[in-house]
């Protein structure tokens, strides 16, 4: 287990007072808190600033935590994690997070810290892929959650809990799965699709189209998660062009619409027969790209 | 090992009692919220006020906000309205970025 050092990640000295350690706390907050700043790391990052102000905000955590300073670090207490520290929700897409959501050294001295979730309800996060909203799905979630045993004893608990993600969930809608003491409020996100781009209940994404295609219109087969439908392009086409598939977005109702953006993609002209037609469009088409721009 | 069998649901409609308890925050700062404009909720009156949709997520995040940055109830306002044209331009941008 990593020794931490609270002072460093708030970035102030050891003998800050409460008054800088709550300006340093609030400027690391507002850089890295997740709602703010997007960024993969900025959870982590904004976890470690969080815990590092919970110690030092509290005069006698601090005082506990200054007299590790005294012993030599990184020594043989912190050498083995406490059991199950590094347990706890295992969302997809998010990594191993204590049941309170500090860290195993946070743990270790203080216990699980602020106010365990003992009958409450638990809060957390699933990544699920764009396709599960459409035909819904059953996932199994593991997950550790404190109880209190007979003798009075904390252990953590662990659970298999059926999920069914239902059909039609939107990004950042919630889903409850009820439990005994508390339910268990799972925050949804689609994991990031090749294809599409998802905005409520509607899709976008980009459809390649050769410039023949654009030109002279027609009709292509696209697969969607909804099955493969057949999408009329019309003559004259251009890039950027939206053409709308209503009623394949995601489900519900009504189910949102799939938006394809069209991408005019030229094909290599490097075969000799590929040049001639270039040649013969550059010698017998009227088409200056450029009108308009002065040139 | 326990088993959880019972059938999840999509949280789609709150109740202030049940909106309280889903983003631990108390029933004044809802109101606050609510009286904001932040929080649009269904009904005539607090006893039969549903919350749906968008402002169960945004409850949710105005109580993060609040709890770790201390932002009151009108700054919230700002701070999440910016946020969703923050997002909506993102997603524009990534839309265009491709092309």
């Amino acid at each position: 287990m990593d020794f931490k050092d609270y002072y460093q990640i708030l970035g102030v000295t050891r003998d800050a007072d409460a008054a800088a350690i709550k300006k340093a706390f609030r400027k690391a907050a507002r850089k890295y808190h997740p709602d703010v700043n997007t960024d993969p790391d900025a959870e982590t990052k904004f976890k470690d600033v969080n815990e590092a102000y919970e110690v030092l905000k509290d005069p006698e955590r601090r005082a506990t935590y200054d007299q590790l300073w005294q012993a030599p670090q990184g020594g043989s207490r912190w050498a083995e994690p406490p059991p199950g520290w590094e347990e706890g929700f295992r969302f997809s897409g998010h990594g191993p997070q204590g049941a309170s959501g500090y860290s195993g050294f946070f743990e270790e001295m203080f216990g699980d810290g602020m106010g365990a979730h003992f009958g409450g309800d638990s809060h957390g996060r699933i990544e699920v892929p764009i396709e599960d909203a459409y035909a819904g799905a059953a996932r199994k979630l593991s997950l550790r959650t404190p109880a209190v045993g007979p003798d009075g004893r904390v252990t953590l608990e662990e659970r298999v809990v059926n999920v069914n993600i239902p059909r039609g969930i939107l990004e950042g809608q919630h889903i409850r799965v009820p439990g005994q003491g508390g339910d268990l409020f799972l925050e949804v996100n689609f994991a990031a699709h090749p294809v599409y781009r998802p905005e409520g209940k509607d899709l976008y994404m980009d459809l390649p189209v050769a410039p023949w295609e654009a030109a002279l219109g027609g009709h292509v087969v696209l697969p969607t998660p909804d099955g493969r439908v057949d999408l009329r392009i019309p003559a004259n086409a251009r890039t950027g062009q939206k053409l709308r598939l209503r009623g394949k977005g995601l489900p519900g109702t009504p189910a949102g619409d799939i938006y394809a953006t069209l991408k005019i993609i030229n094909p290599r002209a490097d075969t000799e027969q590929a040049r001639a037609l270039f040649e013969q469009m550059a010698r017998d088409l009227a088409f200056d790209p450029r009108a308009g721009t002065g040139a | 090992m326990k088993k959880t069998t019972r059938r999840s649901d999509i949280v789609d409609a709150l109740s202030l009692p049940d909106l309280c308890r889903f983003c631990h925050a108390d029933e004044e700062w809802v109101i606050e919220l609510v009286e904001e404009g932040v929080l649009t909720p269904v009904g005539s009156h607090r006893g039969n006020w549903r919350f749906v949709g968008t402002s169960i997520v945004r409850a949710k995040k105005a109580g993060r906000l609040s709890r770790d940055l201390g932002i009151n109830a009108p700054g919230l306002a700002l701070v999440l309205e910016l946020m969703e044209q923050r997002d909506a331009v993102r997603r524009r941008l990534a839309r265009y970025e491709s092309l």
